[in-house]
């Protein structure tokens, strides 16, 4: 998954004279008051820190309110999705017109039906709502499912993304880490058959495909019999 | 969609109930249209649209139908909705109060409320705004409450608005640190009782719900600063107006054998409570008292269901951030009380500690670790169900201090040593209370002998002290036998000496007992069966003199009684002759609530 990066970040805690016996508990709570915010001077949201305070000296703000500045070093967990970037999430609600997921277990992005590409049809099957790809039996996202997923926007406010499924190598997890390389293949295969009608021969990939892996051989196995029936 | 067929939007809706062609898909691509033509300069179906959301007064069957399909599809189709380009569409469907309709368009509207939260982050804030201003009726449903049809409809609205709030939540895992302040800022604190209380009650019912875990703290935070709201909005004043008007005539006629009949029969119309209607006709109070009563309630199903210290936590945050900085609360401070009650061995521990922590830490500013000591000496005093042990580690606690604080010397001055004054005032006051049962804890006998130099140090604590409090707690040491040298602190009759004045401050911290009987009637029914009042203290008696001096007993506990008074014995009885003229200086004002027992 794209979006998340750590982040060396130097940074000055104004810690209040009343807190002078316990500054690195006022650090830490200073720290913690940015987390799950989105931050412009991060350009992300801070999930977590890894925090050093640099000196044991610390400069006094003249002024009435004789705050003192304690400089620090932290690593800082971003989350900064940008347009385009990959991310993963679970499926939480399913309707008619749009895929409900949650990122990280708390950032909600939506992909609606114009977002999501025509190769998912909604369906109800056994009374339980699921969009099903028309070219891959298999390829089903339903509550609960992990999936991939473009971004199109995020808000940064309400840490809200708006997403799309439009790109192939997006939909389920599951599936894609299955069938990504066979997807490939099978598209290779498609331009090499249209190849073989031109007299080339397609033995060179099955021995190939031998090689890989003996699940995705039965599942290859299986689709080109459909592909040929 | 052509013109005609714009033109005939509504039309067309109203035909779909008799009309099975149209699927949902079609409704839903109608609106659509409808919320797409807006941005092409042709608003006539939306307008429409928006009108259907405005009908809400006696809705005839096929507008209920049209209003629920308009529902139903915009639900289908959030996705198009604009937070700017259809800014007028969402203010009428935000504006729409569920307890006007029936359950079938409540579910198509919160329905649509959900899909709208989760659809965009933009609407979050406003939908959840939508659903807390459905937490209480409107105004003129206020009277309908009390039928069984309003309590039908209560139940419908706030199942769904809470099932709701779940809902957006799961789906959009912020959501709970948007709601908490949305509910805590629309608090109706002025609000008649009525809609306060169905108000907390729906802050509870969030506490104990689903997404409890997050809004938890807040929730029990913000009820509490309602509490202290309402809680210092009744003067003292108030209290002892209508105290003076009959209140103390009347609670003079009682004893203390009315007071353990009340306890079994469960009556009210014992004279005692003639004295509690004394903020009978106070609306806040009244307000707060239900307010308190529906806390008690819930701290009881907190307790059935075995999660009280998962709430005592915020409570006591709340106890020391907003309570004990309060000046001089009179109420709110009794859910602490209630929740230590239903858990004396967890919560009662805990809040005595905070208590006495607070008091020794150097981090707090002087009048609250003043108010801290007053609460603990109130609290070890009147909880009966602290164990005689426990209050003996407290009181060791506060003796180990004084005697600490004695080695820095210096001479009576209740100003600069009114930590210490208050200290020594708790000590005694908890003493008069408990004395009999201290000394029966075995290891701490010998403790109580190091109140004597504490209290004969230079620093003349029983100098300073309120008398009242001295005068009681030197009759029960010298019948203790407490005392090696025994002396006598002779003090005129007045309730506070010019010293004591002194050490309370302005602030008058001398005379705080906070836990005090609880002045509003339908509180004091869940208090009383945890409250020690001074009717029920027997002094250690020597058993030497023993039954013979019964009668004498009775009439020193009559006298003692009346010197633990808050309400001077002078002052009331001019109360009594002159009811409206103010008492002199603010004791008689700041213990009213005692002087139930007080004859």
């Amino acid at each position: 998954m794209e979006g998340l990066k750590v982040s060396d970040a130097n940074l000055v805690a104004y810690v209040n004279p009343s807190k002078s016996t316990k500054v690195p508990q006022a650090v830490l709570r200073e720290l913690s008051s940015l987390l799950f915010k989105f931050n412009e001077t991060f350009d992300g949201v801070v999930l977590a820190y890894d925090v050093q305070i640099q000196d044991k000296v610390a400069k006094i703000l003249p002024g009435l309110h004789p705050y003192f500045c304690v400089r620090l070093e932290a690593k800082l967990l971003l989350f900064s999705p940008k347009p385009n970037m990959l991310l993963e999430g679970k499926v939480v609600k399913l309707t008619q017109t749009s895929i409900h997921v949650i990122v990280l277990g708390f950032s909600s992005a939506v992909m609606t039906d114009e977002d999501i590409r025509e190769e998912f049809r909604y369906k109800t099957k056994h009374g339980e709502e699921q969009y099903a790809s028309r070219f891959h039996k298999r390829h089903v996202i339903k509550v609960g499912t992990t999936i991939r997923f473009s971004v199109k926007s995020f808000d940064e406010e309400i840490l809200h993304i708006s997403g799309s499924l439009v790109p192939t190598n997006t939909g389920s997890i599951g599936w894609l880490a299955k069938h990504m390389e066979d997807v490939s293949r099978i598209d290779r295969r498609s331009t090499k058959r249209g190849r073989e009608s031109e007299g080339e021969s397609v033995i060179v990939e099955h021995s190939e495909a031998y090689s890989l892996h003996s699940d995705q051989i039965r599942t290859s196995k299986k689709r080109k019999i459909k592909d040929e029936s | 969609m052509g013109a005609e067929e714009l033109a005939n939007y509504g039309a067309g809706f109203h035909e779909m109930d008799n009309d099975d062609n149209f699927s949902d898909s079609e409704v839903v691509y109608h609106v659509k249209d409808a919320l797409n033509s807006v941005s092409l300069g042709d608003s006539d179906s939306y307008d429409q649209l928006v009108g259907v959301m405005h009908h809400n007064e006696r809705l005839a069957p096929e507008e209920v139908a049209l209003l629920v399909t308009s529902l139903k599809a915009l639900s289908g189709a959030v996705s198009y909705i604009d937070a700017v380009l259809h800014d007028s569409l969402l203010t009428s469907i935000f504006r729409m109060n569920m307890w006007n309709y029936r359950p079938d368009v409540m579910d198509a509207l919160l329905e649509l409320i959900i899909s709208l939260a989760a659809s965009n982050g933009k609407h979050v804030s406003s939908c959840l705004e939508m659903l807390v201003s459905n937490f209480t009726p409107p105004y003129s449903f206020v009277d309908t409450l009390k039928q069984p049809r309003g309590l039908a409809r209560k139940e419908q609205v706030l199942s769904r608005v809470h099932s709701a709030l779940k809902h957006i939540a799961d789906l959009v895992p912020l959501a709970p640190s948007i709601l908490s302040p949305i509910v805590s800022q629309r608090m109706p604190i002025y609000a008649k009782e009525p809609l306060a209380v169905i108000y907390v009650e729906n802050m509870l019912k969030l506490e104990s719900g689903a997404i409890g875990e997050f809004v938890r703290s807040t929730m029990l935070m913000a009820m509490m600063d309602m509490l202290i709201e309402l809680d210092v909005e009744i003067g003292w004043d108030d209290i002892l107006r209508d105290d003076s008007s009959k209140g103390i005539f009347q609670m003079e006629l009682e004893n203390a054998d009315e007071i353990a009949d009340y306890d079994e029969e469960d009556d009210y119309e014992l004279p005692r409570e003639l004295s509690r209607k004394s903020l009978g006709g106070n609306l806040i109070a009244e307000k707060l008292d239900s307010l308190m009563a529906l806390t008690f309630e819930h701290l009881e199903s907190c307790k059935a269901n075995g999660r009280l210290s998962e709430v005592f936590e915020p409570l006591l945050d709340s106890f020391r951030i907003t309570v004990l900085t309060t000046y001089k609360s009179k109420f709110a401070q009794f859910v602490m009380f209630y929740a230590c009650a239903l858990d004396p061995e967890n919560c009662g521990v805990r809040f005595a500690t905070l208590l006495v922590d607070i008091f020794v830490s150097k981090d707090y500013p002087m009048p609250f670790r003043m108010s801290a000591v007053a609460y603990l000496a109130s609290f070890l005093s009147r909880a009966n169900f602290l164990s005689a042990p426990f209050v003996a580690i407290m009181l060791k606690r506060l003796v180990d201090w004084c005697l600490e604080y004695c080695k820095t010397g210096g001479e009576i001055n209740p100003v600069s040593h009114r930590l210490f004054y208050s200290a020594c005032q708790a000590i005694m006051y908890v003493l008069c209370f408990r004395m009999k049962s201290m000394m029966d804890v075995a290891w701490f006998k010998s403790h109580l002998l190091f109140i004597e130099p504490i209290l004969k140090h230079a620093l003349s604590p029983l100098k300073v002290c309120l008398p009242s409090i001295v005068d009681e707690f030197c009759q029960q040491a010298e019948v203790a036998n407490l005392f090696s040298s025994s002396e006598e602190f002779v003090f005129s009759d007045s309730l506070e000496s010019e010293h004591s004045k002194a050490f309370g401050g302005m602030e008058r911290l001398d005379m705080f007992f906070p836990f005090d009987p609880c002045l509003l009637r339908k509180s004091d029914r869940f208090i009383r069966p945890y409250f020690v009042y001074w009717s029920m203290v027997r002094p250690p008696c020597d058993e030497a003199e023993g039954i013979s001096d019964e009668d004498i007993g009775e009439q020193e506990i009559d006298l003692d009684v009346s010197k633990m008074s808050i309400t001077p014995r002078k002052s009331s009885a001019y109360w009594i002759h002159d009811g409206f003229e103010e008492p002199r200086g603010m004791p008689a004002r700041i213990r009213p609530s005692t002087s139930p027992e007080s004859l």
